[in-house]
């Protein structure tokens, strides 16, 4: 073709190949290459712990989970993180991906319902009837672990007014003013949870 | 509260656009004016292309280039996935792909969709992740920007395009490193892991063993975010606490979907010397992604319809989302990456409520609100052009754009650019809903389903690579299909219109008259906003009633 006919007279698509793979050689190494590696020198240096994963270390030194990763909690005397549809699989992340519209998202509400004992007179937090978008929500509403407190307070024997308090001290608001519902952490929570001595 | 975030996200990319598209300017038309500095760049980026790195193309050579470096990519890229099971930095030891999956990643990749049928934390090896797909992020990213410099060139009346791969390393060296290592830094400092250790296994506090996929994600996310890619390091992409980890994170990586799009409109005005022609632009892509950013919102708020009657408080659709990221981030992102075509996502998309899904499925049909980096304003251009020549027939002139004829020629190639979007996801939607081959890999029933098939083709067709997650798409027929409509519907929109620059370039410049159709005014703007809405998103309405609007009437 001749409008890979360079003028001195060579081989315009030796020289389109060469021209091609050395870009692909110079772009890899570089944005590929260098790149990534300057960034995780730089978590390495500046956020070791986050950049392993946010990893958390129980009273004993052993990890426990990651601080950003939800994972399954049953037991009544814990408090339980939104619902999963990959049951907390931190291998294999992911949603419901029910439509609105979808029968199977009503007939799961249900039965969430009644896990809670929820009531007219006590309705349930919209966040505990809804799969996140990871399955992994490391996060429930204030309001939704609140919903909880006399529950757990019941299972570990311990008072409501200290599990309140234990609520309230780690409660934070991720946005500041732009976001109106404090959250909480669940496995943060319950570790504080087991940490707790009266 | 609401309203607030919705303004802050496009009003922070917009101030950061104007400046970066300065910048770009100086890094893809460097001019004789340059520093030493720049200059040093431009005979080093020479250097690395040898003899085929120094002479001005024409639209030919220029689109040859293009063409051939892509082929390369595509060859590169689908060896070191196919290879993946050989090759080091495998510490979870991920085996082998299916060859349609790495045809339809590898194409997916290179066409900078990022269409995902596999998800990132069960297949792919951290080499694949980082040497793959991470570099084909850049370098897709880097031919948008260079296509849409030569359309600039063109268009300023030059007929020669400049040379594809000073302009590919100009744009992936001096655009696009620069800033994904910046806010991949941000990421780290926000808590974004980056490591090369293997998934972290764990016991819980109930005494169960939970494994935590992890790797170098925060170089990943920055430069998808950025590049019009989308592609996430994780299957549910943003919404994975590890991509995007808080409020903070999710504004940052808000904020950079839209800032090269956006950026893209005045490095191409400045190019073409026309810098309040692409004033005009921006104000009608910044109409319409405004316009459905509240639409989009506003969906969004009420709670899904299957939870009506329950005992459960008032809420937004809380389905497919994460709270970290407050009520409304979720249909603001699904919006700006589907106006963008970046595509990437921070909930679950096949759990939007009818009218949202429907909004998020408009910019991918249009494609054209600031749109893919580079190939958003090259796919308005084309409309720009239709809306010319009509302008032109109602009041019996020869049409004109930026002091050329547009003729024949050119009306033809923009018709056949234009018209292979909806031909392909018409086409390929009515193929695989009404046989096996869609219609038995749908998650939701129904008009929802017929969504999932729609919404797959539309993706793949914009280039977008956003998807209804619950379809079963990892079958050979999705694979090879979706594949092939993202290959066509990269190169025919990226070539048609070079061909039509550089058929302007070579006409005779025709006087500015009284008479003459200004292209920096509101009347224009009102043009061009009119070709988009009729061509654009009329062709797709039998297809949106069938899909979201029938589902959205089947609530009581």
């Amino acid at each position: 073709m001749n409008s890979f006919t360079a003028k001195n007279g060579q081989n315009g698509w030796v020289q389109q190949t060469t021209a091609s793979l050395r870009s692909v050689l110079a772009t890899m190494a570089v944005c590929a290459g260098l790149y990534p590696l300057v960034i995780w020198g730089l978590g390495q240096i500046l956020t070791p712990q986050s950049a392993g994963g946010s990893l958390v270390r129980n009273g004993q030194g052993q990890i426990v989970g990651s601080a950003l990763i939800a994972q399954a909690f049953t037991r009544p005397e814990y408090f339980w993180p939104r619902s999963s549809a990959v049951d907390y699989n931190a291998a294999a992340a992911g949603g419901s991906n029910l439509s609105p519209t979808n029968p199977e998202l009503r007939t799961r509400a249900v039965v969430l319902v009644k896990h809670y004992g929820a009531t007219a007179g006590a309705p349930l937090p919209a966040d505990l009837v809804t799969a996140s978008g990871s399955g992994l929500d490391p996060h429930i509403t204030l309001a939704a672990a609140r919903y909880q407190a006399a529950r757990v307070a019941a299972a570990r024997g311990m008072p409501l007014a200290e599990v309140e308090a234990l609520l309230a001290k780690h409660s934070f608001r991720p946005g500041g003013a732009l976001t109106a519902k404090p959250l909480v952490n669940v496995l943060i929570v319950n570790m504080a949870l087991d940490g707790w001595t009266p | 509260m609401s309203l607030i975030f919705t303004a802050l996200i496009p009003g922070l990319a917009a101030l950061l656009a104007w400046p970066l598209g300065r910048a770009m300017t100086w890094a893809m038309a460097p001019g004789e004016k340059a520093g030493p500095w720049r200059q040093g760049a431009e005979r080093l980026f020479e250097k690395i292309a040898g003899p085929a790195g120094v002479p001005m193309q024409t639209w030919k050579g220029y689109t040859l280039s293009l063409i051939f470096f892509n082929a390369v990519m595509f060859i590169v890229g689908f060896m070191l996935l196919a290879l993946q099971q050989l090759l080091p930095l495998n510490p979870d030891g991920k085996g082998p792909l299916a060859p349609s999956l790495i045809f339809n990643t590898v194409a997916s990749f290179v066409t900078n969709t990022n269409l995902q049928h596999y998800s990132g934390e069960v297949s792919m090896s951290y080499l694949s992740q980082l040497l793959g797909l991470m570099w084909l992020q850049f370098v897709s990213a880097a031919t948008g920007i260079a296509a849409l410099s030569a359309l600039a060139r063109g268009l300023a009346g030059s007929t020669l395009l400049g040379n594809f791969y000073r302009d590919l390393m100009r744009a992936a060296f001096l655009v696009l490193l620069p800033l994904a290592a910046v806010e991949a830094v941000v990421l780290v400092l926000g808590g974004v892991p980056m490591t090369f250790q293997g998934a972290a296994v764990v016991k819980t506090l109930e005494g169960a063993v939970q494994t935590i996929a992890r790797g170098p994600v925060a170089a990943f996310v920055a430069i998808k975010q950025l590049g019009t890619n989308g592609g996430g390091f994780f299957g549910p992409n943003s919404a994975h606490p590890f991509e995007n980890p808080s409020f903070f994170t999710n504004l940052v990586e808000c904020v950079s979907i839209l800032l090269i799009p956006m950026a893209s409109v005045w490095m191409f005005g400045r190019i073409a010397g026309r810098l309040r022609h692409a004033a005009v632009i921006f104000a009608v892509m910044g109409l319409l992604l405004i316009a459905s950013l509240g639409l989009a919102v506003h969906f969004e708020s009420a709670p899904a319809a299957a939870l009506a009657g329950l005992p459960v408080q008032a809420a937004g659709n809380l389905e497919g989302k994460e709270l970290r990221f407050g009520p409304v981030a979720a249909p603001v992102w699904g919006t700006l990456t589907t106006a963008t075509s970046n595509g990437s996502t921070n909930s679950m998309l096949d759990s939007f409520n009818p009218l949202t899904g429907l909004i998020a499925l408009i910019g991918m049909w249009l494609n054209v609100t600031f749109g893919g980096v580079g190939v958003g304003l090259i796919n308005m251009f084309l409309f720009i052009i239709v809306g010319v020549f009509i302008c032109g027939m109602m009041v019996g002139r020869t049409p004109e754009y930026l002091n050329r004829k547009v003729e024949t020629r050119e009306m033809k190639f923009a018709l056949l650019a234009l018209l292979a979007h909806p031909l392909l996801i018409l086409s390929g939607t009515a193929l695989f809903a009404a046989t096996a081959w869609g219609a038995a890999t749908v998650h939701n029933t129904g008009p929802h389903g017929f969504s999932e098939i729609l919404y797959e083709f539309t993706s793949a067709a914009a280039n977008n690579g956003s998807d209804l997650a619950g379809l079963g798409n990892n079958t050979v027929p999705w694979n090879v299909a979706t594949g092939m409509v993202m290959l066509l519907a990269r190169f025919v929109p990226i070539i048609f219109p070079l061909a039509i620059a550089g058929s302007l370039a070579a006409k005779k410049p025709a006087p500015e008259t009284v008479g003459t159709l200004r292209t920096d005014t509101l009347l224009f703007g009102v043009v061009i906003l009119g070709s988009v809405v009729l061509i654009g998103a009329l062709l797709f309405l039998p297809a949106a009633v069938l899909g979201p609007i029938a589902e959205q009437l089947s609530v009581r």
